[in-house]
């Protein structure tokens, strides 16, 4: 693991000088005068304001729509570091739908005791009610988020591979239409490869896993909580780009054990339903039965075969932060090869010895929740006061079993816009998989950057931003 | 299109209308509230106000004093009053958010936009002197949604369910700002000649129904009469928030929604029935039966109406 203090630079070589997919924006970032990124910014923010381009922040009292901050300086990917990541990828996401397969069903894995039997069988994430059930084409999870970081020229280990409902990619495609209304003269002088077949994609994606493929038009929605989820802007998004309803579980019922939505006239039946909602609230005949935002019965209509849901329920079991350290042994089981990306090595804190070890070394290294997510709730240990440490060492002894440990990764740094300028700053990397009747990754993704100096924490609910992600054509 | 949708068009567009009238209504009791004689009681203007838009009795049990500084906080900016500008917008937006993927940019932009720069305003700076201006402001967003939703909506379910609920809104206000002031709508007032009181009711009636100007137009010859002002904002289909007007419209989208859908519903017929009651009424009728009767009982079939097409079109 490298030391914090020498990150790698995505745009500047040891030297000072610009590494070769940079050369041409390098240049370009020197001749513009010194205010031009803050009146470019100043325009970025208008029009994110003006279309709705907003997330909500939970537990803000006031404006709980807000803006997540925009670089305006792209982050760039040769074609040859795609060319790996993106197999990396598609091994990984093959992988993890095969072995949600095998869990549900045989649990080969189990019985080789590649995976401690219990991890899975008591894990909060395990449906036992999707065991038996085969959703079409053998597909779990049809849309993946990999997060990924980067930690030198050539290594990449990625940190989650968000099975169930990645959000972030509505971000992809705008921040993308902004940068070319902002920078046209930038893609003349780049080969960037396009992003917007990602809704098509989407949609062929899901018609591939309705229930009768056969049939000659499928009807698909996109499922959103409501107005008042943090992701409410790409649900409407990403319905409108794929020409689909977007509807909210009351818009939805069962009869017959089919799914029908209601209509201004007689209802119609729906074959894919796209869902951002958790499966806990679903259908709160299986599941959550306090549940306001589900569809009652919908999960039988599913197990009928007369419905798909995406991502099929289920499916948190192969993010499980506690999973995820055996996702190289499941690689290896099913695919027969050696990961390509790397994992992050992890501590189980509800081991003993991993726990000792954790909190000797709390100045160290990164503490999480196990069920966490949007960087609540974890600890950075190099950048924690000793208050903040001594805090956590009480909540973690507490309950250990309630945390994993990783060490701290020298996150890769992008040329930012900042007050002062131009500065590196610390990023991570969302690539957006789609699996269906093939792999489609669209090449980019989500780029979000820490915009505090020497900040490791990139998410957009504590203050991080997001660039546009150009991955160059040969 | 989903009954939801459907549903959230047709309240978006009510909404938007509603914030228009209040903003109108604001504008003549500020009118009233400057040119007052002196030594008259100012409050009376706010009062034409505040009883118009539905919300005195919520205003008397929240403040002691009718002025300028109370009345702007709970008619534009109260979380509290249902009726505020403020509310109207917000519900106006949550409803077009809730159903972006229907609505065309332009339309999603022009409501984004009031909403964005309406939150900018802080309360405190909409002083006496910022008053009207603001209220300009907001009447001219209102005239932008319109224009965008008429200039780009496609004209299919989704445009029909959005004139109904601009309509229905529209002649609840004209039907309830009538019943409020009928006492100087009647004949008889006329013949309290030169009643000053009269005069700025009825100023005020036109104003808040943007009819001061074309009311000269409609009866070239004529000053302010009672008879003809009633006419003139209920029975003469001229005139763009006349009851007969509304129904006008609301009776041919009616028709539109029968063909796009290939069935007619009760609330179809409902439509046309009211439209062509209107049609067929004389003013002297109307007073016969009793102005305040006739209104009261035109609020009732509006919002039987109303009713009865959420029931036919499965609104959520």
């Amino acid at each position: 693991m490298a030391d914090l203090r020498t990150f790698y630079n995505e745009m500047l070589d040891e030297d000072g000088g610009p590494r070769p997919p940079y050369a041409t924006l390098a240049k370009w970032l020197e001749d513009k005068p010194s205010n031009f990124l803050t009146k470019k910014s100043r325009d970025a923010e208008m029009i994110f304001r003006r279309l709705g381009i907003t997330f909500a922040v939970y537990g803000a009292e006031e404006a709980t729509e807000r803006l997540i901050p925009f670089d305006p300086i792209p982050r760039i990917i040769s074609a040859p570091e795609w060319r790996r990541l993106s197999a990396g990828i598609d091994q990984r996401v093959r992988a993890l739908n095969a072995f949600m397969h095998d869990i549900y069903h045989r649990q080969e894995i189990l019985r080789a005791g590649r995976i401690p039997a219990d991890l899975i069988l008591q894990n909060e994430a395990f449906l036992p009610e999707m065991a038996g059930f085969t959703p079409a084409r053998k597909v779990y999870a049809h849309i993946i988020g990999t997060d990924l970081v980067r930690v030198s020229e050539n290594e990449f280990y990625v940190l989650e591979d968000n099975t169930r409902t990645p959000s972030g990619v509505s971000y992809m495609m705008e921040n993308r239409e902004t940068m070319m209304r902002l920078f046209p003269e930038l893609f003349q002088t780049h080969r960037v490869s396009p992003v917007e077949q990602y809704p098509e994609n989407l949609r062929q994606t899901l018609e591939s896993v309705a229930p009768d493929p056969a049939k000659s038009t499928q009807t698909i929605v996109v499922l959103t909580p409501g107005i008042y989820n943090s992701a409410y802007f790409e649900h409407a998004f990403l319905a409108d780009s794929m020409g689909v309803e977007l509807v909210e579980g009351r818009d939805l019922f069962v009869d017959a054990g089919k799914v029908f939505m209601r209509t201004t006239r007689e209802p119609k039946q729906v074959d894919v339903i796209y869902r951002r909602i958790d499966d806990a609230f679903l259908d709160p005949l299986t599941f959550n039965p306090d549940s306001m935002l589900g569809v009652p019965g919908l999960f039988d209509a599913y197990r009928a075969g007369n419905v798909t849901i995406c991502n099929a329920p289920g499916t948190g079991i192969a993010d499980d932060k506690a999973i995820y350290a055996y996702v190289p042994d499941i690689i290896e089981f099913y695919t027969g090869q050696k990961p390509i990306l790397n994992n992050v090595p992890t501590w189980n804190c509800s081991r003993p010895d991993d726990l000792a070890y954790v909190l000797d070394n709390l100045e160290e290294i990164v503490v999480k929740e196990v069920h966490g997510s949007g960087g609540y709730g974890m600890l950075i240990g190099p950048t924690a006061s000793k208050r903040e440490i001594a805090e956590f060492r009480r909540i973690l002894e507490a309950n250990p079993s309630n945390y994993i440990a990783q060490p701290t990764l020298a996150l890769s740094a992008c040329p930012t816009h900042v007050a002062s300028g131009v500065a590196p700053r610390h990023v991570d990397l969302r690539p957006f998989v789609l699996i269906g009747d093939q792999v489609r990754i669209t090449p980019g993704g989500l780029t979000r950057v820490a915009l505090k100096k020497g900040s490791l924490v990139v998410n957009s609910s504590q203050g991080g931003g997001t660039k546009d992600t150009w991955v160059l054509e040969d | 299109m989903l009954g939801r949708t459907a549903s959230s068009l047709f309240w978006m567009s009510r909404y938007h209308e509603r914030a228009q009238n209040v903003t109108r209504l604001l504008e003549v009791g500020f009118r009233g509230a400057i040119i007052s004689h002196a030594g008259q009681e100012d409050g009376n203007h706010w009062t034409f106000s505040l009883s118009c838009s539905g919300c005195e009795d919520d205003y008397s049990k929240k403040y002691d004093e009718l002025n300028l500084r109370n009345v702007a906080a709970f008619m534009i900016f109260s979380k509290e009053n249902s009726s505020s500008v403020r509310h109207c917008l917000e519900l106006a937006r949550n409803n077009a958010r809730a159903v972006r993927t229907s609505i065309t940019a332009e339309l999603w932009e022009a409501i984004n936009t009031t909403w964005i720069e309406f939150n900018d305003v802080n309360p405190q700076t909409i002083t006496q002197e910022r008053l009207p201006e603001f209220l300009a402001w907001v009447n001219q967003r209102a005239h932008l949604f319109r224009g965008a939703l008429l200039n780009t909506v496609l004209r299919d379910d989704g445009y029909f369910f959005s004139q109904m609920g601009n309509f229905v809104e529209r002649a609840d206000n004209t039907a309830r700002i009538l019943n409020t002031q009928y006492w100087t709508l009647l004949p008889d007032s006329d013949i309290v000649d030169d009643g000053t009181m009269e005069r700025y009711q009825w100023a005020a009636i036109l104003r808040a129904l943007s009819g001061r100007r074309s009311y000269r137009f409609a009866y070239p010859n004529a000053r302010l009469k009672a008879f003809n002002i009633a006419e003139f904002l209920i029975l003469r289909t001229e005139m763009p928030r006349s009851l007969a007007h509304c129904y006008d419209w609301i009776a041919d989208t009616a028709e539109d929604l029968a063909q796009f859908y290939g069935s007619r519903e009760p609330s179809l017929d409902l439509a046309a029935s009211i439209s062509r009651e209107l049609s067929e009424k004389q003013m002297r009728e109307i007073y016969r039966q009793g102005l305040h009767e006739f209104l009261t009982d035109f609020v009732g079939k509006n919002n039987q109406f109303a009713h009865q097409l959420c029931e036919d079109y499965n609104f959520a």
